[in-house]
């Protein structure tokens, strides 16, 4: 758990975002909240998964939330295997710069992760429908892609779920 | 397929051997470790090869003499570690920029030949277009000439593509972007053009051929033409490397049949474009 410290840290909009929306959206939910759950793999060598989350929406540019990956090597080393996420770097990764601040974050151990995001940060000003899509990528291991539709403005309440099969347990969105 | 020659290779085979060109027989092609790349400090290793089978190194390297590298700003990058072995040239290119890369092995000459006191001579290795007045000895007669310009090269990419590079030299064949080189994806289709000497160019037969060869049966090469504007359309059916070549049409003589004339002007083009699973 101390592992993922860094990332709460990196990605700690989670407070200022629910401020933003609790007084304006009363009535309606301002943040999102995802359960990522890492799973478990008895093989002989493990490392931690990178992962990227995004966002995506017809017509507009994806939008990236979050990024898991060894973002503390020296010489910033971890960023030679971004493009192993390979169609988040396609859809956002490789036009961005890293660090990413306020996304870049440290791999997560196996286990359930929550993270929220408020609707700034997923970039869903405009109502209408979008998806959030979980890519991850083990080094010496495979790569699994999930994608979890979402309307916004979002009920209270309202949410989805997708299981994995190898690289990702299951991953839940709710919202409040 | 085996009763039809490629008048361009049967009849000018020494010719072609004296010559830095792909020869009909053999593939030549470079092996980048990555086309799509990430990180800050990225370097990238190619390997450099003429072969039957795609992407094996079992016959001879390519030379690396004329190999040259350009960062997306234009300017001119090292190629570094170079070694020639038995079978395969290597070298690494460090990737200082961000954008998309090129490599390439260009090489121009003249080839032809001229009569000279009763005897037919072949026009030297090494003959260019600047050189060749200079080549041809007084009193010569009967010059028949045919200038190449044969282009290998490969793109790779750091970070978000970039076409900064694309810019055509107007000489040979040249590959223009409609879809990025380095943003490939199976399932999908890309559409590329080709110049000629500067212009799109209607007819140039396209090959493409998944690398992987040892391993299967069936060759599965696609048999393409450029349409009026230069263009193709190419269908990635699965993720990997692909060799594309594209050449000059060359007039297929049937058995028994007078070879057809020597072809003015001959252009080949090779790259090899490294298709991502979605």
């Amino acid at each position: 758990m101390q592992l993922s410290t860094p990332a709460r840290i990196l990605g700690g909009t989670i407070g200022l975002g629910a401020a933003f929306a609790a007084p304006a959206l009363a009535a309606n939910p301002g943040t999102m909240d995802v359960t990522v759950n890492i799973p478990r793999l008895k093989v002989a060598e493990y490392h931690k998964p990178y992962v990227a989350i995004w966002v995506e929406k017809a017509g507009a540019k994806a939008k990236t939330v979050a990024v898991w990956y060894d973002y503390d090597m020296k010489a910033n080393e971890g960023t030679k295997w971004l493009r192993d996420v390979r169609q988040w770097w396609r859809a956002a990764g490789r036009s961005m710069s890293f660090p990413a601040n306020g996304i870049s974050g440290a791999t997560r151990a196996p286990g359930a992760h929550k993270v929220s995001f408020s609707r700034a940060q997923l970039g869903a000003t405009a109502p209408g429908a979008y998806t959030l899509v979980i890519e991850a990528a083990r080094e010496v291991g495979g790569r699994e892609l999930l994608r979890i539709p979402f309307t916004w403005p979002a009920k209270a309440g309202a949410g989805g779920r997708v299981a994995g099969k190898t690289e990702l347990g299951a991953v839940s969105v709710a919202f409040r | 397929m085996m009763k039809k020659r490629i008048w361009g290779f049967a009849a000018t085979a020494a010719l072609v051997a004296l010559v830095a060109v792909p020869a009909s027989a053999h593939r030549q092609w470079m092996l980048p470790s990555s086309t799509v790349l990430s990180g800050d400090d990225v370097w990238v290793t190619v390997d450099a090869a003429v072969s039957n089978d795609l992407f094996y190194f079992e016959h001879q390297p390519l030379r690396l003499d004329a190999m040259k590298a350009w960062a997306p700003d234009g300017t001119e990058a090292a190629i570094e570690n170079k070694a020639t072995g038995r079978y395969r040239s290597t070298f690494d290119v460090h990737l200082t920029q961000k954008g998309t890369w090129r490599i390439a092995s260009v090489s121009d000459g003249v080839m032809g030949s001229y009569d000279l006191n009763g005897k037919t001579e072949r026009l030297p290795r090494g003959t260019t277009t600047a050189n060749l007045a200079e080549r041809i000895p007084a009193g010569a007669t009967n010059v028949k000439t045919a200038e190449s310009n044969n282009r290998n090269e490969i793109f790779v990419t750091v970070g978000e593509p970039t076409t900064t590079l694309f810019k055509p030299t107007g000489k040979g064949i040249e590959f223009i972007p409609v879809t990025h080189p380095n943003d490939l994806i199976a399932g999908e289709t890309a559409t590329f053009q080709f110049l000629l000497d500067g212009k799109p160019a209607e007819g140039l037969p396209v090959t493409v051929i998944p690398g992987g060869i040892r391993y299967r049966d069936q060759l599965g090469q696609m048999d393409l033409k450029t349409g009026a504007d230069g263009k193709v359309e190419i269908n990635w059916t699965e993720p990997g490397p692909y060799w594309l070549n594209v050449t000059t049409p060359r007039a297929e003589r049937t058995e028994g049949a007078p070879p057809p004339a020597t072809p003015k002007r001959r252009a080949s083009y090779v790259t090899t474009l490294e298709v991502l699973a979605p």
